[in-house]
């Protein structure tokens, strides 16, 4: 299947699953893991680091921006960016030890996580988990309260610090409301070098095992973000070691569970709690009326 | 029933001392300059009081102001459990100083809260977005519940500093029998109903004070190791136990030191001789964790990580936990109070460890020292508290004064008479 006839074929899959049962109560997350669910595969030995992409995201989501034009100045790539409130992805460059002429340029993003820990720390439950694979801050639940920031292993979202009333969580969303209309990523479309691959996620698992096979020197034998953090929607190739190239090092059990884990063993059906509460009951009713027996007994007794 | 207890507004001994001494005027000033950065932060943002990042999102407002401020009002239910449910008389006139020390200090948190929440004005959502997967969520509730309960607890002091004695200027007169009726049937359902409320208090703050250590867990690899560990919940219930009866040891000697009275030492030495054996048990856990996970390798890197760690565990635990076992602490109040200072100090340095020094993101360009404001901020509330704590003492019927050590004393009832002269 030729590249152009994958693209047009999985926008209509992205499409429908963000169409997806998103009828769930209004009182918890929506947090599904859809088989469906779309993903990227980022090709870090095709990216040419033109920042295209930065571009596009920010026009896209209604973010000023200077021309497309001034992308091009390579000079930022002194030092090392990270996505901020008003960059949701940026381009970082890490040098090559195989081949100094060629750079290694790295797209980086919100990873939009199987299981992500933003989804199930957020408070008030304003992130939900699509459908479609991608994670989208609402804003009408948050309270700014940055926990999301504290419990994301990958410290993506970013907070409004300078915003006195109604400041935001801002970070990818995976372009949303473009993927509800049937059109690709901003930063998918515009990518001038195909090193930006949109599909479901199962799909571009296999076409990224199915490139390091093919051609073994040119990659190491890891896809980051197949196992991460039990597994991101946004997945990674490289020549170089992730953690050389900016990448945390991360386990592949996933953040929310052992707190998870935690909550709901104390909370389980409130049982927990309501045991205890009687236990106190009981102890207290006990020792009062030990009380009061003493005062009988003395009493009868003179 | 009331043996040897005798809750007075204190106001009613002190009324030629005039409130503002100097000390108090020093905590004013101290609380005013907060008080300028809390408007400022109001205006301008978060960012522009504090030093907080999207690397660091959380300081010491949530590290000291919330975190800590819960584990050191821990006082109000451990005391709650000892002399309600427990229900040892002998400890009720410690009981009614501690719950001030507890409401106050919830409130304080509650204000910490909104003011370190971008979104301040939507403080109350948790009430109606639920999201259990989340430990926040849980602490935001139990906390929200937790402070209606303790300002439950303390109406009965207000009724009885206000019953009998109801008393609007003229033209408001016609309210007096009303408001004196309904006083009376709010206390009689009140101390009808209160053992409801008593035991609520002792579970919310058991379920919130583990909690608030399960907030951290989520954090992961963010952590360091010496304190991210799944027993974490278990270590902070276990470590605001402990702080519970220091913390009224604490403030009792304080509170007597400054108002000229007598403490009331048996009692306070008999509380602290309760604090080794919680002591010893957090101990144990302690180490215990660091044995399964095999972290004390860490120990031995000399970094800020192991100091700290060190100093939370050595000067904070081991020390006060072997003057409280000493005999010494038998004989003198002396010793019980500054192992109680001791254990104080262990838990703001492990609230301050959990919280700000363990945390390092992935991507940190410079590290986060709390800003001017931020300081500002928290020194100027617990500023605040004191001078809210003594004016609530001198007003309503909060600390004991034992009889035959003061001539002078007054009860409840004639203050009134006393005051007018
Ligand atoms: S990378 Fe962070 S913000 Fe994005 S989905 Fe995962 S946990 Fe959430
Ligand atoms: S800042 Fe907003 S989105 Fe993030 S955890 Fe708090 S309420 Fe949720």
């Amino acid at each position: 299947m030729d590249r152009r006839n994958f693209l047009i074929k999985t926008i209509g899959i992205g499409a429908a699953a963000t169409l997806g049962n998103t009828n769930e109560s209004v009182a918890t997350p929506i947090n599904v893991l859809s088989e469906d669910r779309m993903g990227v595969l980022v090709d870090t030995t095709v990216c040419v680091g033109c920042r295209n992409c930065e571009w596009a995201c920010r026009n896209s989501h209604n973010i000023p921006t200077p021309p497309l034009e001034d992308y091009k100045n390579r000079s930022v790539f002194k030092e090392f960016r990270r996505p901020k409130e008003y960059s949701y992805t940026v381009v970082n460059e890490f040098s090559n030890p195989q081949n100094p002429l060629l750079p290694i340029d790295v797209k980086f993003q919100c990873m939009h996580c199987d299981k992500p820990a933003c989804v199930s720390a957020c408070i008030v439950g304003s992130i939900d988990k699509l459908p479609n694979g991608s994670v989208v801050w609402n804003s009408e639940k948050c309270i700014g309260c940055r926990y999301c920031m504290v419990a994301c292993p990958f410290q993506i979202p970013a907070f409004e610090y300078l915003t006195p009333i109604e400041p935001s969580i801002r970070k990818c969303d995976f372009c949303i409301e473009r993927t509800k209309e049937g059109k690709l990523p901003a930063c998918v479309e515009i990518c001038p070098v195909e090193a930006l691959i949109y599909g479901k996620r199962s799909e571009i698992i296999k076409i990224a095992r199915d490139k390091i096979k093919r051609n073994p020197q040119r990659y190491i034998k890891h896809i980051y973000g197949e196992y991460e953090v039990s597994g991101t929607s946004w997945i990674y190739i490289s020549s170089r070691e992730f953690d050389k190239i900016g990448f945390p090092k991360l386990s592949n059990k996933h953040a929310p569970g052992v707190s998870e884990a935690i909550q709901h063993g104390i909370f389980a059906y409130f049982v927990p709690p309501v045991l205890f509460y009687s236990m106190l009951g009981t102890l207290m009713w006990i020792n009062k009326r030990k009380k009061e027996l003493d005062v009988e007994e003395e009493s009868n007794e003179s | 029933m009331n043996h040897n207890i005798n809750p007075v507004p204190l106001s009613g001994l002190y009324k030629v001392r005039p409130f503002f001494t100097p000390g108090v005027i020093i905590l004013t000033l101290i609380a005013l300059n907060g008080l300028v950065f809390v408007a400022l932060r109001f205006i301008f943002g978060i960012g522009y009081v504090t030093n907080l990042s999207n690397e660091y999102p959380w300081g010491i407002w949530i590290g000291i102001d919330v975190a800590t401020g819960v584990a050191l009002a821990a006082g109000g239910f451990t005391t709650a459990a000892l002399g309600h449910i427990m229900h040892r008389e002998e400890y009720h006139s410690i009981v009614r100083p501690a719950l001030l020390t507890a409401m106050l200090g919830y409130t304080f948190v509650a204000l910490g809260v909104v003011i370190d929440i971008g979104r301040w004005y939507y403080v109350w959502h948790p009430l109606i977005y639920w999201n259990p997967n989340s430990a926040l969520f849980e602490v935001g509730i139990c906390v929200m519940i937790y402070l209606t309960v303790l300002y439950i607890e303390f109406l009965p002091i207000v009724t009885e500093r206000f019953m009998g004695r109801v008393n609007f200027p003229k033209f408001l007169k016609f309210l007096n029998k009303p408001v004196e009726w309904l006083l009376e049937k709010l206390d009689k359902g009140l101390s009808k109903t209160m053992f409801i409320f008593i035991i609520a208090g002792v579970v919310l703050s058991t379920l919130h004070q583990s909690s608030l250590g399960t907030l951290m867990i989520i954090a992961g690899e963010k952590m360091h190791p010496l304190w991210q560990t799944p027993v974490l919940p278990l270590l902070f219930f276990l470590s605001a136990v402990s702080v519970g009866f220091p913390m009224v040891i604490f403030e009792s000697v304080i509170a007597s030191k400054s108002f000229g009275l007598k403490p009331e030492e048996k009692i306070l030495k008999k509380l602290g001789n309760m604090v080794a054996p919680i002591l010893l048990i957090y101990l144990a856990f302690k180490i215990g964790d660091m044995f399964i996970r095999e972290t004390f390798h860490y120990l031995f890197e000399l970094n800020i990580h192991s100091i700290m760690f060190l100093i939370e565990v050595i000067v904070g635990v081991i020390v006060p936990l072997f003057m409280f076992l000493s005999r010494k602490a038998i004989k003198s109040l002396t010793i019980t109070f500054w192992a109680s200072v001791l254990v104080i100090f262990g838990i703001v340095i492990n609230r301050f460890n959990n919280f700000i020094v363990a945390y390092h993101p992935p991507y940190s360009f410079k590290p986060y020292i709390p800003s001017i404001g931020e300081i500002s901020v928290t020194i100027g509330f617990v500023a605040l508290l004191i001078l809210l704590y003594r004016a609530f003492v001198m007003f309503f019927p909060i600390i004991s004064v034992q009889p035959k050590n003061n001539a002078q004393i007054i009860t409840a009832n004639n203050y009134e008479v006393l005051n007018e002269k």
